[in-house]
């Protein structure tokens, strides 16, 4: 890299005298060879879904310090950060993997490993990446270090048919667990020998999984229940308890509403020791005592719930909606169980993203081509960022936590 | 704080505002008609131009949650040509409005009128025009 520097500095100048040209020449070096100094804990992506990119931003600063395009059908994308904070592995709609160096800003390693997928996450330890795939339904294991494929867990039910396979999650003794969608079963595979995985497989937890999350604490798989009012729950201390359904029915055989956005799991919010989950096919969030995961109350919101993410104080609860709601953003109090405060970011709101310690949150809407950032204390908007078409923001704090 | 609707303009920018959008209104009417003389015939006429890029966009975003920007399929099956040659317009359009039984596919008749479904089966049928 030095030596093809230097020879393409001459092509470029070679009339330049000796002297002040090497002293330029190692000065480009230098500067090309170490980017200054920094740490990524302030770091994170924002997926641009229709340029197929992500912006590099800073959330110290509220900047965007970079973009990395190139990463193929990002109409539905997530991201999970390898142990060390420096690399984001992005999942993509079209089955891309897609490995980034935060630091270099640009993609270090990139495959398409399926037709279709849908999320993934690392494992403890931070060697595996697993992805949850919808076609073929399954999912892959690779090594975090190098993509290099471990193991393929086909997501094979009933007779032979494939399952979409959603709510992929890490939980503790370097374990995934994750769910499938068509044939409402939980599967929980142990890692320990990563070539080898043994799945044990925990039929009938419900009709249509649809997404899920572990608790903070890695202790309690929820998976939410598309095809039935009520949730899914396993406890990861006591597999051999099975799935137990927790607020069947909450509906009360009342009709749904069309549900034009499926909510999302994976930013569930845990909130002392309530969780704040979202309704499906109607205008509330259930409220759940994780102590006895019974329903403990509702609260009336602007539409259907989409994300249902706590501040990491557990204090706030800020919830998105779908259409035709999704231009509205309610602050709820989890003390007091009431609406705070409804916002008006922008339209089509997609995503929301605490900063690490949560004085920030970070919200993106898609048709007003912006990311907007509110300060968490007073609830006024800070600073405004532009993005094409902006879908989910991850931050690299999310490498240190479970389940995300 | 910087809320959109909170804003309060001068009054000499509200009256060119207003004057601006009875123009704009005057034209929606008068291209809607003119669409609808075109397009002949009941149900309903056509979307007019700006509502088609209303529905692109909705299309390609939205129901691309679930059935991908390109429309290749997730959640929900593709919807490309190829993956629909066998499905009428009709079905397709009473699809959009009413959702199907057993499946995460909402009706979509509060949000979208029967021409616009008729319009967006037409061109889902046809190769879906691009967001941008």
């Amino acid at each position: 890299m030095l030596l093809g520097l230097r020879n393409s500095f001459w092509a470029v100048f070679p009339m330049r005298a000796e002297i002040p040209g090497l002293a330029l020449c190692a000065l480009l070096v230098a500067g090309c060879a170490n980017p200054p100094l920094r740490g990524t804990g302030d770091l994170g992506l924002v997926i641009e879904r229709a340029a197929g990119r992500a912006q590099l931003v800073d959330t110290t600063h509220r900047t965007v310090i970079g973009a990395v395009a190139g990463l193929g059908d990002l109409s539905h994308a997530s991201v999970v950060y390898s142990r060390d904070g420096r690399y984001a592995f992005v999942f993509g709609r079209d089955g891309g993997l897609t490995k980034i160096d935060l630091l270099r800003a640009r993609v270090e390693r990139r495959l398409v490993q399926a037709g279709n997928s849908i999320g993934g996450a690392v494992s403890q330890d931070g060697k595996l990446v697993a992805v949850a795939n919808y076609v073929p339904g399954g999912v892959k294991v690779f090594s975090a270090d190098t993509l290099e494929l471990l193991a393929d867990i086909p997501a094979v039910y009933g007779d032979g048919q494939r399952a979409k396979v959603v709510g992929l999650e890490d939980a503790p003794d370097n374990r995934f667990i994750f769910s499938l969608f068509e044939a409402g079963e939980i599967w929980l595979a142990d890692l320990a020998d990563p070539r080898r995985p043994v799945v044990t497989k925990f039929r009938d937890a419900g009709r249509e999984p649809y997404d899920a999350l572990v608790t903070p604490d890695g202790r309690y798989y929820l998976a939410g229940l598309f095809g039935e009012d009520g949730l899914a729950l396993l406890d990861l201390w006591h597999p051999e308890r099975g799935v137990r359904r927790i607020l069947p029915g909450y509906g009360k055989g009342e009709r749904r509403l069309p549900v034009y956005k499926m909510p999302h799991l994976e930013g569930w919010a845990i909130a002392g020791r309530f969780a704040f989950v979202p309704a499906v096919g109607r205008h509330e969030v259930l409220v759940v005592d994780t102590g006895t995961w019974e329903e403990a109350g509702r609260i009336a919101v602007a539409g259907q719930p989409v994300f249902v993410i706590a501040r990491p104080d557990g204090r706030q609860v800020w919830v998105n909606f779908a259409l035709p709601h999704n231009d509205t953003v309610q602050v709820i109090d989890t003390e007091r169980r009431d609406i705070v405060v409804t916002l008006r970011p922008g339209q089509a709101v997609l995503h929301m993203e605490f900063t690490p310690r949560g004085e920030a949150v970070w919200i993106s809407a898609r048709d007003d081509d912006r990311v907007v950032v509110y300060d968490t204390a007073n609830l006024v908007q800070v600073a405004e960022i532009p993005a094409e078409k902006p879908s989910g923001i991850f931050f690299s704090a999310r490498a240190f936590r479970t389940g995300f | 704080m910087a809320r959109r609707d909170d804003y309060i303009l001068p009054h000499p920018f509200k009256l060119l505002l207003l004057t601006v959008a009875m123009a704009a209104l005057t034209l929606a009417v008068t291209l809607a008609q003119a669409a609808g003389q075109g397009a002949g015939g009941p149900p309903a006429m056509a979307p007019g131009a700006e509502r088609q890029k209303q529905l692109v966009q909705m299309v390609r975003h939205d129901c691309g949650s679930c059935h991908g920007l390109t429309l290749a399929g997730g959640l929900g099956p593709a919807l490309t040509p190829a993956a629909l040659a066998h499905q009428s317009p009709h079905y397709l359009k009473l699809a959009i409005l009413h959702g199907r039984d057993n499946s995460p596919m909402p009706a979509w008749y509060p949000l979208l009128s029967e021409a616009d479904a008729a319009w967006i089966a037409e061109q889902l049928l046809g190769g879906f025009p691009d967001a941008r």
